[in-house]
């Protein structure tokens, strides 16, 4: 197996894309992340498109063609590859394969959702097409609403109170002020996530990540040819896993706790021969607050029952113990679904790299990025380290 | 929302009319969709069996932002609920007062119907569940 670099990285504000359609998004951020990379689109021999929804809300199919044929490089390998909100996650992790396998030199891992191209209640249907479709979602149930059903026997289970499980938006509202793609650049206070309008009993409208639109992007490589074109910037993948888990809550022995990010969180940090505590920086997939708990926890940073302390110890501030969601998060930053795990990977390069502005952790060298697909069905770890 | 198809909702007839699911007959372990694999021992021998319809609410919600198919029935409570058996089940939640909703309180199921696919489709019945009566 060849050892793995990422070179390049690019992506568009996360927001309200109302003038760009799905194509434009995703070619921006392709041309960026060429552009960061020192490469022309001419040496791009694969792509691997992260992407949910297309099909239901543009009834579009097909990307890896149609977003090639934008690019003008149609003949590459393209493929869209799907795994609910994990899509662009799992997006990065066959591009590491593809790569390591000695398979392709240079390949393009992108994401892109364009989500405001619909109302809400249809956007809400297809959000819950990450669940059972025949014995789930024909409950009437959503997507916060599964969440809210892990909040709630969470809540219970560990003796934890909203108030400190919802201080999560807050920390990462403070942090998107100063990231310039973020789409919520603002702060907000615990009073104003507490008092938001209730979406899924109990989680509140400042406990979920947004509707948005965003395209990313990063070009992998081995590492040597890295080695031979970087002089300094090099970010290398020293761990990439996906686990599945049953695709249903009722399905699970303790909804409380994501085995799928266990088991990846595990094959990660074997492959890249650390442990948690050696991890400088961190993106989690907090869709819900309540996620951002429980994805700290199942990292093996906190104990269960004890991610909330985290946050109210400020230890994932910048300077804290275990910075995380620098970037504002699935809350802040925002959550164009199947672009998110991308988004996730190319801030983490930019941390490793010392270029992530007032947010910068200092001398991050070991960073990890988390995504999920569903409630937890499908869970991606990448980790990536700076080489010098 | 799907497009509306009668034939997807009549092949699931017999798991959500009844509330059938399968049970190892190695491990005796139960699910609910059936499986034809058992998880636990990896078993293709699974037989299917009624599923007790009482149990217990382990968890809930009151969905106020439903999906488009069902709009015009929000707001309503979403359960986690536990059967006599153990087998956990996804379901709405129906004739009850929100205020009445918490973790503990035994539930029973009843056959309702679900949702309508539209003009061109047909309309999906199933099971709901309503809190049971305090013995």
């Amino acid at each position: 197996m060849r050892r793995v670099a990422v070179i390049g990285v690019g992506f568009t504000k996360v927001g309200e894309h109302w003038n760009s359609s799905l194509r434009d998004l995703y070619a921006q951020a392709v041309l960026r992340a060429v552009s960061d990379a020192d490469l022309e689109l001419r040496d791009i021999q694969a792509m691997f498109i992260g992407n949910m929804s297309s099909g239901y809300l543009q009834a579009q199919e097909h990307l890896g063609s149609l977003l090639a044929t934008h690019l003008g490089i149609q003949g590459i390998a393209a493929v869209k590859i799907e795994a609910a909100c994990g899509s662009g996650g799992a997006a990065f992790h066959q591009a590491v394969l593809a790569v390591a396998s000695g398979y392709y030199d240079f390949v393009i891992a992108g994401g892109i959702e364009k989500m405001t191209d619909v109302r809400t209640e249809y956007l809400t249907s297809a959000l819950i097409m990450a669940d059972d479709q025949e014995f789930v979602a024909s409950t009437g149930v959503t997507f916060p609403g599964l969440n809210a059903l892990i909040y709630r026997l969470y809540m219970e289970k560990y003796n934890v109170r909203q108030e400190d499980i919802a201080q999560f938006p807050v920390h990462e509202h403070f942090y998107a002020q100063f990231v310039e793609h973020a789409q919520y650049r603002y702060p907000i206070t615990l009073e104003q996530v507490l008092e938001s309008t209730i979406v899924a009993d109990p989680i509140r409208l400042l406990e979920c990540s947004p509707i948005s639109d965003g395209a990313a992007a990063v070009v992998l490589c081995p590492l040597d040819i890295a080695m031979k074109r970087r002089k300094e910037g090099i970010v290398e993948v020293i761990g990439s896993a996906l686990s599945t888990d049953a695709i249903s809550l009722n399905e699970r022995e303790d909804p409380t706790t994501f085995i799928a990010t266990v088991k990846a969180a595990k094959r990660a940090y074997r492959m890249a021969k650390i442990e948690p505590r050696d991890v400088d920086v961190v993106e989690v997939h907090d869709a819900y607050s309540i996620l951002g708990i429980i994805n700290l926890e199942d990292l093996g940073f906190a104990e269960k029952g004890k991610g909330v302390r985290l946050v109210k110890e400020g230890e994932i501030a910048r300077d804290g113990r275990i910075p995380t969601n620098l970037s504002g998060g699935l809350k802040a930053r925002g959550h164009p679904v199947g672009a998110t795990g991308i988004y996730q990977v190319a801030e983490i390069v930019k941390q490793l790299r010392g270029d992530f502005g007032k947010n910068q952790v200092d001398d991050a060298e070991i960073g990890l990025a988390q995504s999920i697909g569903g409630v937890g069905g499908t869970v991606i770890v990448n980790i990536l380290k700076r080489i010098r | 929302m799907s497009i509306p198809s009668p034939p997807r909702a009549w092949r699931e007839q017999k798991y959500r009319y009844r509330l059938v699911g399968v049970k190892c007959t190695r491990c005796g372990l139960t699910y609910y969709p059936p499986v034809v694999v058992c998880t636990k021992c990896k078993s293709t021998e699974l037989t299917t069996i009624e599923l007790p319809r009482k149990g217990v609410l382990l968890s809930y919600t009151i969905i106020h932002y439903p999906p488009v198919e069902f709009k015009e029935y929000a707001p309503y409570a979403v359960g986690l609920i536990k059967l006599e058996d153990g087998t956990e089940v996804i379901a709405q939640l129906t004739d009850i007062d929100f205020n009445e909703l918490r973790p503990g309180i035994k539930v029973e199921a009843v056959f309702r119907c679900l949702k309508t696919q539209g003009e061109e489709g047909i309309i999906e019945y199933g099971m709901k569940f309503r809190r049971a009566l305090e013995e």
